[in-house]
């Protein structure tokens, strides 16, 4: 087949796509802006809910991504793209690709977590996210304080710049709820001893095992939840955290000193795909996601008419979901280049 | 603590100060408390930086704190401040300084629901129109009077004579500042350094030679707190408030504490004295409690200004031993003595904190 796609993205669901599209014999130019595929992948040690190695999935993913109709480009920004003769040219620095379609997986960023001014994130040396607990993990798990010092209890704020509108982000990000119940039983398999809280405004537990999960952190790893939001943390003499919050279940507000605390950091639109849909005229929706074309029935297309999108460029998803994302995507793909390039 | 990181922050919260020609507002209660701190303000501004400040003397309350009691309604504080526009205006000047925190924050909340809300804007001068005859201009700058002293803090230190160090030891001192709600916790943008990490008082401090301390209640209330003070019942609740401020920072050992607001340094200073009283604790080394200063005051000292004429001796917390770290030179047996060299007469001494003179 003599048709020509060109993704700009290679985390999970550009990789996945360009696999799938590759199996359906079309020619896939990948372009990535980092080192290698797999986007914020490769950033996370285990996976929620089986707490599989992310390294699997990426194996997966690179797997599917050879041939001789393949072309990957990697720490390639995209600069241009313009429609020409009812395709689509498109520029990285001095060098030109012709491409029919066009697919966004140009994914998430996650929160800036120094927004949230309060939680002292990049003041407080004893403040880290959620995505540099995982990369401790990721880099054997061994969990200290900054001075060096193993943490005797551990907090974990969900939802930081997710459902929250002091910061101007109303939606959830989806992933967080798990993220937090899975790291913190992590964090009881390192440290046992250790006392670890979740501090939650409602915990959105819907995947299949999600619930389990959540079970299982509180009967065998002794996880203490407390519904109420943090409203700030300051740092004690020793460099320890103090942490104010309201326990809305026992109506009572709530004064602890935490060794260490976990901000879980939620999806905002990345900076690439703030770029890429300006480029394109994309439409945006009010979150600065790409807007689909309809949000039930295609939301593969966009309003131009040969871009498509998939996964966390459009909303938060999971992995999961962002597999199965782009994979509809590229259905909606092939039913374009087999039935709607002009000139046909 | 990562410096650069509140670094950050406090350069997302700058905000643009007047450079000169003044029109001030004094607050209701500071001349009583604090009775050197305006006269100083002036001085300093005035006299050393040369700047032009006027005042007006038919100037009124902004209602504040019964606004913020539920005593006064928003409509009648609109048009109470809108007539002090109206003196501005009609003096010529378009640049306010308010002596006040909550002066500051009532002015700054009803010029952006005036922003918001224009139809609130036409009303109220329908309101003055018909009460006083008088029109007015909005305030091409507000800032508060701190945000002056900021402004010129590095002239200040030119000028001035003493630094914020231990003249005994060379070490620099170590300060607690805390920053008055209506400053900026309302309005972050309208303060220096934002909510979170305000850095009008820091910036002081540190151009003057201190040291900040950041304790972990740095950012809780003072014990004012307006309904936690002036409803009698709660008043347990406004000590509390304050006691939990003092023994999250005795650990750091400050030297003094600055504020921005005539609340918290009534309540800072007026409560070590309840609370040694009631428990004979003081959060100090031999008992000196720990003074609090206006930023004023803290000017006037790295000015080189007598501390009585500060009106430093009205204060609760006795400030000598400041004084002596600092290496001022005064006279304690000019204390208690008005400026025409008669006794104003001085206090009972209480039975825990030390009390000088």
């Amino acid at each position: 087949m003599n048709k020509y796609v060109f993704i700009v993205g290679g985390g999970v669901a550009g990789a996945e796509a360009a696999s799938q599209l590759l199996k359906l014999g079309f020619n896939v130019t990948l372009a990535e802006k980092e080192s290698q595929v797999g986007g914020k992948l490769n950033q996370w040690d285990r996976l929620f809910p089986s707490k599989r190695k992310s390294t699997e999935v990426a194996r997966f993913l690179a797997e599917g991504l050879s041939g001789n109709n393949f072309r990957l480009l990697l720490n390639t920004d995209i600069l241009n793209i313009e429609r020409t003769n009812g395709g689509f040219s498109i520029s990285s620095g001095t060098a030109k690709f012709q491409a029919d379609a066009v697919l966004i997986a140009t994914g998430y960023d996650v929160f800036d977590a120094r927004i949230k001014e309060e939680y002292g994130y990049g003041i407080y040396e004893n403040v880290i996210t959620s995505v540099e607990l995982e990369a401790r993990f990721k880099e054997g798990g061994k969990i200290f304080t900054p001075k060096g010092q193993e943490p005797k209890r551990i907090g974990f704020v969900h939802c930081v710049g997710s459902r929250d509108e002091k910061v101007g982000n109303h939606y959830c990000s989806q992933v967080c709820c798990v993220t937090a119940v899975k790291q913190a039983m992590e964090v009881k398999e390192v440290l046992p001893r250790s006392e670890v809280f979740c501090f939650y405004m409602d915990l959105r537990m819907f995947g299949l095992q999600f619930e389990d999960l959540y079970r299982e952190a509180q009967e065998k790893w002794g996880v203490n939840f407390i519904r109420g939001r943090v409203s700030e943390a300051a740092e004690n003499i020793d460099g320890s955290i103090l942490i104010k919050v309201e326990d809305t279940l026992a109506g009572r507000p709530l004064k602890m000193k935490v060794d260490l605390l976990v901000l879980m950091v939620g999806f905002v639109p990345s900076a690439g795909t703030q770029n890429i849909g300006k480029i394109l005229n994309l439409e945006f929706t009010p979150e600065k996601f790409l807007k689909p074309s309809d949000e039930h029935i295609d939301t593969y297309s966009t309003n131009q008419k040969g871009v498509f999108i998939a996964g966390t460029c459009k909303a938060p998803k999971t992995i999961t979901d962002t597999f199965a994302d782009a994979r509809a995507a590229v259905l909606k793909i092939k039913q374009y280049l087999e039935e709607d390039v002009p000139g046909k | 603590m990562i410096i650069e990181g509140k670094k950050t922050v406090w350069s997302q919260y700058q905000k643009n100060i007047a450079d000169d020609h003044y029109f001030y507002i004094r607050s209701c209660i500071r001349q009583n408390l604090w009775p050197g701190s305006e006269t100083a303000f002036l001085r300093i501004i005035r006299d050393e930086l040369r700047k032009d400040v006027i005042e007006d003397a038919n100037h009124t309350t902004c209602t504040g704190i019964g606004y913020h009691t539920d005593v006064v309604p928003i409509e009648t504080t609109m048009t109470v401040v809108a007539r002090l526009f109206a003196l501005m205006t009609e003096r010529g000047y378009e640049n306010m300084i308010t002596s006040c925190i909550t002066s500051f924050g009532v002015i700054t909340e009803i010029l952006e629901t005036w922003h918001e809300f224009p139809e609130t804007e036409a009303r109220t001068r329908e309101f003055l129109k018909k009460a006083t005859g008088r029109k007015f201009k909005v305030p091409h700058n507000l800032a508060h009077a701190s945000d002056i002293i900021y402004k010129f803090r590095k002239e200040i230190k030119e000028k001035g004579t003493r630094s914020l160090v231990n003249a005994n030891t060379g070490e620099k001192l170590r300060v607690v500042e805390h920053i008055g709600c209506h400053y900026s916790k309302m309005f972050p943008h309208k303060g220096i350094g934002g909510a979170e990490f305000p850095y009008v008082l820091i910036g002081m401090i540190e151009d003057w030679g201190g040291e900040v301390i950041d304790y972990p209640e740095r950012r809780h209330c003072c014990g004012f707190g307006f309904r936690q003070y002036l409803v009698k019942a709660n008043r347990g609740f406004s000590i509390a408030c304050t006691k939990k401020k003092f023994e999250s920072m005795e650990q750091f050992k400050p030297d003094f504490i600055i504020t921005n607001c005539p609340g918290c340094n009534y309540f800072l200073d007026r409560w070590q004295y309840v609370i040694s009283e009631m428990e004979g604790k003081t959060y100090s080394e031999n008992n000196d409690g720990i003074p609090i200063l206006t930023y004023e005051e803290v000017a006037g000292l790295v000015m080189g200004y007598d501390p009585w004429d500060l009106g430093m001796q009205m204060h609760q917390v006795g400030v000598e031993p400041l004084l002596d770290k600092m290496g001022v030179d005064y006279d304690p047996k000019k204390k208690y003595l008005d400026k025409n060299g008669n006794s104003m007469g001085s206090p009972e001494k209480p039975n825990v904190l030390n009390f000088c003179c």
